[in-house]
């Protein structure tokens, strides 16, 4: 009885975890009704299978160099080709799933939390404290994010860890503003101020009903944002600043693969589908949702 | 001692002040009506001895004692508040259960669970809403819910900010029921502000009316409900509460039932 | 009298996860050049029975009807294009809060005037001064300085009042209003409802005036419908409103407190009494 279908769909829920567990149920089933959100949840499952099995969904080893093969076309025993230094394709794609995963979720994993603080205790204390962690906000949103991460790695030194941190450094001053103009839409209603009321410490009310109402909005952001982390990734390893070689990060080798674009097209162009797809499969996800946990939509009874 | 002590008070908001010099003394156990057109400042009273209105001078007094400017924990075990919008009054993301049981963890109250399952009894919720998120109820449950966990504190004394004003004409007896049956069961003192001058026929003993910032009258309910009000101003809002236009031909014809 | 209006059977459905939902029922009723009052809770189906008048129901809601006859008018039958021209200019409708109502970036002057201009070519000088002639009828005594503001410099009552003027002003056959004073106080109600009154009965207009107030329809209609759950359990005359015969409206009746309360408890509806979902 217990996780059927009926008691996740129960309209009087026993317990608590039924209750919640009961609310993911709906969202999914809603999702699942869009065919665009669908098909970007599967590419995103596709490049997560991807990243866990790699070892098991390669041909080859990423890394292994055969220069008898180089710039050989797809097919046959490569099934994307080989590189200038004969090393298969297909395979440094698949390994690069994991890199893309890694600077993906990373990147949300510094930046979305402190976006979400910084924002919530600016939009909940107002006044001279929402001044200041504004206005240290802006000053990172006036600078474009490609630049204010090269500016990160060039100081910072090359290397994909850095290009993560300074990725992540570029990102979250947009996620304090959305949670700061999300705070401010409910800072004033009768539910927060009940609760104080009540006696409940601003630390209280931030953590356990401020942010829970500003989840929706960063998972949707968050998400759409995944196309241009990897993009500004990208961006980073074409210019040489992010992974560094032999690492098959899917930038870098769109970069190396310039040289031979015009009788070799394929060592740029497979990496960039994969980048193509990725991002598409994260804007549809990111698009789905959004229709999914706006409140506008989905959660009126 | 009286339940709440108001003297002088005069209620600003920004640069501009709202109410001007209210004195008000509401006994323990009565039930009190601050009535008036929006605008009047009687919701503004009510904030600012919850402490959602800061900005205040004057003399605020709640069972003796007098009353800080801001939000107190102590406070919160003597005086809470039932908003007017039961939509917006309920954390949309928040089952029953949680917004109940929140109170007794802030002021670190054991024994939730019983406690939880007795107020859902008391206001007349039937336990299968318990887990259920605000979207899922009609407004009277939710306004029950309100009422539920304003008194989970066991405070003495009720704001009411237009309690029914929201609600269909049947939800509201419904509510206003509990409301007078809750009062006689705990001994509580109710605050009430409402332009609803039936309702406070049915729920009050006393009450205030207030225009622009200012008392112009405090009078019996028994007065309001003869219709003998002495100020201009209070005989108008009767002439155009419209319900007693209605009573004559309805005790008639109920009568001939 | 002739009927303005002919209702029969209408239906307003809407699809649900569980299944098509009836929020009107079948209900059927005439309007002549009166004051005709629909009363329920929120629920009951009298709002959409406004707006399927209108053909204002968006799908996924369907609206179906044995007859919708609006004077020698099919409403069934009209297009959309043909319905454009019917609504502000033979049917008006004004709704609860002027705030959602107007536009916030026109005067409220342009705006009695677009509404004009829409059905009727006239020159400048002539709309302007029926502009200010609306304003005057609906009891605005500076019309002038008025027709210069925006919206949110006027208050509540003066917007309802500008809201009347538009949607009056091309001096339709029939007005409804669907809750015109409830975001209004108790003062404003009465007097924006005298006027919608006034010109109502001055223009020999019908009106369905849709409200949740019994006391209010009992005083401002000719005659009254109470609707609950979709359906019309009541029909009659607003001076024998409390003589109704329905159990729930005499329910509702009694569950109302009165200036003169002395009851103990208010009598309850017994929500299950009637068949209702």
């Amino acid at each position: 009885m217990a996780f059927s279908r009926d008691w996740l769909l129960e309209d009087s829920p026993g317990s608590r975890l039924q209750a919640r567990l009961g609310r993911l149920y709906r969202v999914l089933l809603a999702l699942g009704r869009n065919p665009l959100a669908v098909i970007g949840a599967a590419i995103v499952l596709a490049l997560i299978l991807a990243a866990l099995a790699a070892p098991l969904l390669a041909t080859h080893s990423p890394t292994a160099q055969n220069l008898s093969a180089r710039l050989t076309p797809p097919g046959g025993a490569y099934w994307m080709g080989t590189d200038e230094l004969g090393r298969d394709i297909y395979s440094r794609v698949i390994y690069g799933a994991q890199i893309t995963l890694a600077i993906v979720l990373l990147v949300a994993v510094i930046a979305a939390p402190v976006g979400l603080i910084v924002g919530a205790v600016a939009g909940y204390f107002g006044g001279w404290i929402d001044r200041i962690l504004m206005g240290i906000t802006d000053i990172f949103l006036s600078m474009p994010k490609l630049i204010l991460a090269l500016a990160f790695v060039a100081a910072l030194g090359p290397g994909i860890e850095n290009a993560i941190i300074a990725i992540a450094i570029a990102t979250w001053p947009g996620y304090a503003r959305i949670a700061r103009a999300e705070t401010l839409t409910f800072r004033n209603s009768e539910f927060i101020a009940a609760v104080e009321l009540q006696g409940a410490s601003p630390f209280r009310v931030i953590a356990l009903h401020i942010l829970p109402l500003c989840t929706s909005s960063m998972i949707i952001r968050v998400t759409l944002d995944m196309a241009g982390i990897i993009l500004t990734a990208a961006g980073l390893g074409f210019i040489g600043l992010g992974a560094q070689p032999p690492l098959p990060e899917w930038g870098a080798m769109i970069s190396r693969g310039r040289a031979f674009i015009l009788d070799q097209w394929w060592v740029a162009t497979m990496p960039g589908f994969a980048i193509i797809a990725v991002s598409l499969g994260f804007c549809f996800l990111g698009d789905g949702l959004r229709d999914v946990l706006d409140p506008k939509h989905g959660e009126k009874g | 001692m009286n339940a709440l002590d108001l003297a002088g008070l005069d209620v600003f908001y920004r640069e501009t002040q709202v109410t001007y010099g209210i004195d008000l003394a509401i006994a323990e156990g009565e039930s009190f009506a601050l009535v008036g057109e929006s605008g009047s400042g009687k919701s503004t009273v009510l904030k600012a001895i919850a402490g959602l209105a800061p900005q205040w001078r004057g003399r605020i007094a709640v069972l003796g004692q007098e009353r800080s400017h801001g939000i107190d924990r102590g406070f919160a075990r003597r005086c809470q508040m039932v908003f007017q919008d039961p939509y917006g009054s309920l954390h949309p993301r928040k089952t029953v259960d949680a917004t109940l049981s929140e109170p007794l963890a802030i002021h670190r109250i054991g024994d939730a669970d019983r406690r939880v399952t007795q107020m859902l009894d008391a206001v007349g919720l039937d336990p299968r809403f318990r887990f259920r998120f605000p979207h899922q109820l009609s407004g009277g449950q939710r306004q029950r819910v309100a009422i539920a966990r304003a008194l989970m504190l066991e405070p003495k004394i009720l704001l009411l900010d237009e309690p029914t004003s929201a609600l269909d004409v049947s939800v509201q007896a419904e509510i206003l029921n509990l409301l007078k049956r809750l009062r006689r069961e705990q001994g509580l003192t109710y605050l009430l502000v409402t332009h609803n001058l039936p309702v406070v026929s049915f729920l009050c003993d006393r009450l205030a009316v207030m225009r622009g910032g200012r008392i112009l009258e405090v009078a019996d309910a028994g007065r309001l409900r003869a219709g003998t009000l002495e100020h201009s101003y209070s005989r108008d809002l009767l002439a155009t509460s419209g319900s007693h236009a209605l009573a004559p031909a309805l005790e008639t014809s109920l009568d001939a039932d | 009298m002739a009927a303005l209006l002919e209702v029969e059977n209408l239906r307003v459905t809407f699809p649900t996860p569980r299944g098509p939902v009836d929020v009107v029922r079948g209900i059927s009723f005439s309007l002549g050049r009166e004051r005709l009052g629909i009363v329920g809770e929120s629920g009951s189906g009298k709002s959409m029975t406004g707006r399927s008048i209108l053909k204002l129901v968006r799908p996924p809601g369907r609206v179906t009807a044995d007859r919708l006859q609006f004077g020698t008018t099919d409403l069934l039958r009209v297009t959309e294009r043909q319905m454009r021209t019917i609504r502000g200019a033979r049917i008006s409708m004004v709704m609860q809060d002027p705030k959602f109502s107007l536009n916030p970036v026109m005067t409220i002057g342009a705006q009695i005037a677009e509404a004009l201009r829409t059905h009727q070519k006239l020159p400048r000088r002539t709309l302007r001064e029926r502009v200010l002639a609306m304003l005057e009828s609906v009891r605005i005594s500076e019309p002038e300085r008025v027709a210069a503001l925006y919206p949110h410099e006027v208050s509540g009552g003066m917007g309802q009042r500008v809201m009347i003027a538009m949607m009056l002003i091309p001096e339709p056959e029939i007005l409804i209003a669907d809750e015109p004073t409830s975001a209004l106080d108790v003062s404003v109600q009465a007097q924006v409802l005298d006027i919608i009154d006034d010109l109502v009965s001055r223009k020999g207009m019908g009106l369905i005036l849709i409200s949740h107030d019994l006391n209010l329809v009992a005083e401002y209609c000719d005659r009254i419908l109470v609707m609950h759950g979709g359906q019309v359990v009541e029909s009659c005359a607003a001076r024998d409103l409390a003589k109704a015969s329905h159990p729930y409206t005499r329910g509702l009746l009694a569950a109302m407190p009165r200036i003169d309360e002395t009851r103990e408890m208010l009598p309850v509806l017994d929500r299950g009494a009637w068949g209702q979902a």
